[in-house]
């Protein structure tokens, strides 16, 4: 018997988190002005949005020559907009490796009320610290399991089962490279609702590379996901995150609960977030990229960065870091392999304009 | 020819390692491993090798350490261990070089500041971490030059060459890192990144290198500095290859390294694993030949006052 998605979802409830102040970050190379970022929480908070996450767009620490610097620190951002946040419970992104355990404790003294614990998709074990710390604190924690497309769904069922043994109360599939096409979410979704303790929540953040931000959300929330990542005009990494005010918009029509006033939401999107941007995240052919080879999203605007300097097509490096399997956090791998590529293509070292024919 | 004798604390991959590079050493002797598992595989390869053993763990072999003349022992278990396998140690006249975070000792990255650790005669050293080992030459290459404000280094190493010790204290491996790139790099402040990657057939240890300068970077001098530092690592690690740069970008200085291991136990790829080993039986050799020239004498340190 076939049966409908809206079948599937009906009545269900849903609880979305938005992530323009953080994922959206990196749209923005990590400068937005906290007055910007006050306007915005404050717009989500009113709109009914139940978790606002801001940090760097690397998450705790991560401002750096390696990811870009943050215009503020991620304690100006956090003293600022926890405050005005009246509804919302305000995130943080941690990344072991990345974050140390003092700007966790940070994030908490500043109010942050959750966070998101984040491994590549086979190294969970990382985060058994600062998952730990995360409940010490009484952060509602989450481990967050990125470029899930790149391990079996079993192996990232065993990964989800480890960060819920070091008490994450929540696990994500992340989609960071938005390479997946909804079954392949809805395997792995499915095999983790299966194996997972009831009282486990389940989440998805996609990315929107291929289109495929909203569908995979629903595939997501059909298979068993209660928290769904989204961003207000779908600012975020690479073509952006699934963007929340159509998701809610479409999840309203589809008889979802999730206590957010679409109209509001969709006010925050165009009023707010759009105007920080000329050109706001779409699938240009470097976005498209990302989403059809595999590579995870942040390594755009770098890549980019480095077609400028070197006159290697962006696509072509991010081709070549994703057979080389690079992973979150390995931006400085992307001048490396452009200075690479340059040198075996004749286009010469250092600032060199090169000859495109020639690629 | 005389050569000073050496003990290794843990029979593990890092331990065994260690053992292949003594046992090649001019300077250095392996006579003792330690460990505390009877049914270790290292041990038994030890005592194959002609290596005496306990698996009693350093009391084992404490009635032994002055009739079989040991001076240098190397530690390679745990931060939690170390401080006592330390003070035993150190209570008999020998020197400790510590692989372990617990770093009790003063930090020690060979070509930056072993010379200056030798003529302080101290009694234990730490060899900070892989990424430390493989960056902080790097980072002094250029505060060598000119006054850096800030340095960074990202260091990724194969997922199958972290063990569960480092998984579970992945915290203080990277702020040991960060405060040695400031402390012994040369830097105003230091931050380190660790990336864990997965990659089948295993990456090899890749390791980038940012500093930035207080003043606009004198591109010539920092170039040729980089080359020199890194042929004084090569003396100990010869995979330690320069993959680009230094480039230039402002005040930002970028140096793009890989590190290829010896491959002596541990496979090649895990050159994060190879360059703490090399390093230590560097810093050994170089203290052994201070010691058999009769310019350093190793002193008992009195019990309750080692560290």
């Amino acid at each position: 018997m076939t049966q409908t998605m809206e079948s599937q979802i009906k009545g269900k409830r849903v609880k979305l988190h938005d992530m323009c102040l953080r994922d959206g970050m990196h749209s923005m190379r990590h400068q937005i002005p906290v007055e910007k970022m006050v306007e915005i929480a404050s717009g989500l908070d009113a709109a009914g949005v139940p978790l606002i996450q801001v940090t760097h767009g690397d998450g705790l620490g991560g401002s750096s020559l390696n990811y870009g610097r943050g215009m503020h620190s991620d304690e100006e951002y956090l003293r600022a907009v926890v405050p005005v946040v009246k509804n919302a419970k305000v995130s943080v992104l941690h990344v072991p490796g990345i974050g140390t355990l003092d700007e966790l404790r940070m994030a908490a003294d500043c109010g942050a009320g959750c966070v998101h614990v984040a491994t590549h998709c086979t190294e969970a074990d990382v985060a058994e610290q600062h998952v730990g710390l995360g409940r010490e604190l009484g952060l509602d924690t989450v481990g967050f399991l990125m470029m899930a497309h790149m391990t079996p769904v079993d192996a990232l069922v065993e990964q989800a089962l480890l960060m819920e043994s070091y008490g994450a109360q929540t696990v994500y599939c992340v989609d960071s490279a938005g390479y997946m096409l909804p079954d392949e979410v809805t395997a792995r979704i499915g095999s983790m609702r299966e194996a997972l303790q009831d009282e486990t929540e389940i989440g998805f953040h996609g990315h929107h590379n291929l289109g495929m931000g909203v569908a995979n959300s629903l595939a997501a929330i059909a298979s068993g996901a209660t928290r769904i990542d989204g961003s207000a005009a779908g600012f975020g990494a690479g073509a952006g995150n699934t963007p929340l005010e159509v998701f809610a918009a479409v999840l309203d029509r589809m008889g979802v609960d999730t206590g957010v006033d679409t109209f509001a939401l969709m006010d925050v999107a165009e009023d707010s977030v759009l105007p920080m941007m000329s050109k706001p995240p779409r699938a240009d052919r470097d976005s498209l990229t990302l989403g059809y080879a595999g590579v995870y999203s942040t390594f755009l605007y770098p890549a980019k960065d480095c077609e400028r300097k070197y006159g290697v097509p962006a696509r072509d490096i991010l081709v070549e870091l994703g057979r080389k399997r690079m992973i979150g956090g390995q931006e400085d791998m992307i001048e490396d392999t452009a200075l690479t590529m340059a040198k075996d293509r004749g286009l010469m070292g250092h600032n060199s304009k090169g000859d495109k024919a020639l690629a | 020819m005389t050569k000073v004798k050496c003990a290794i604390i843990g029979p593990g991959n890092i331990g065994t390692d260690l053992l292949y590079k003594l046992m090649r050493s001019d300077v250095l002797e392996p006579v003792w491993m330690v460990g505390i598992d009877p049914e270790s595989e290292g041990l038994a390869r030890a005592a194959d090798m002609g290596i005496k053993t306990s698996a009693e763990g350093v009391d084992g072999m404490l009635p032994h350490v002055l009739e079989d003349g040991v001076q240098i022992a190397f530690d390679a278990t745990s931060a939690y261990v170390h401080a006592e396998n330390s003070r035993k140690l150190n209570e008999l006249g020998v020197l400790m070089i510590d692989l372990t975070p617990a770093a009790i000792g003063p930090l020690c990255v060979p070509p930056v500041n072993l010379e200056e650790l030798i003529s302080r005669s101290v009694m234990n050293v730490n060899m900070v971490t892989c990424a430390g080992q493989a960056t902080i030459p790097m980072v002094n290459a250029v505060s060598r030059v000119q006054t850096v404000d800030y340095a960074e280094i990202i260091a990724t190493v194969a997922s199958l060459s972290i063990g569960p010790g480092t998984r579970k204290n992945i915290d203080e491996f990277t702020r040991t890192t960060s405060a040695a790139v400031q402390k012994v790099g040369g830097a105003g402040s230091g931050k380190a990144i660790v990336v864990i990657n997965p990659a089948e057939p295993p990456l090899m240890m890749r390791d980038t290198i940012y500093c930035e300068t207080a003043e606009t970077p004198d591109q010539e001098a920092i170039t040729k500095s980089v080359h020199e530092m890194i042929e004084q690592v090569q003396k100990y690690v010869p995979g330690y290859r320069l993959k680009n740069g230094p480039t230039f970008d402002g005040n930002k200085v970028a140096i793009f390294l890989e590190v290829e291991g010896l491959g002596d136990f541990l496979p090649k790829y895990a050159g994060n694993l190879d360059i703490m080993t090399a390093a230590a039986t560097r810093t050994a050799e170089m203290f052994g030949t201070e010691i058999l020239a009769g310019r350093m004498e190793l002193k008992a340190i009195a019990k309750g006052l080692a560290a």
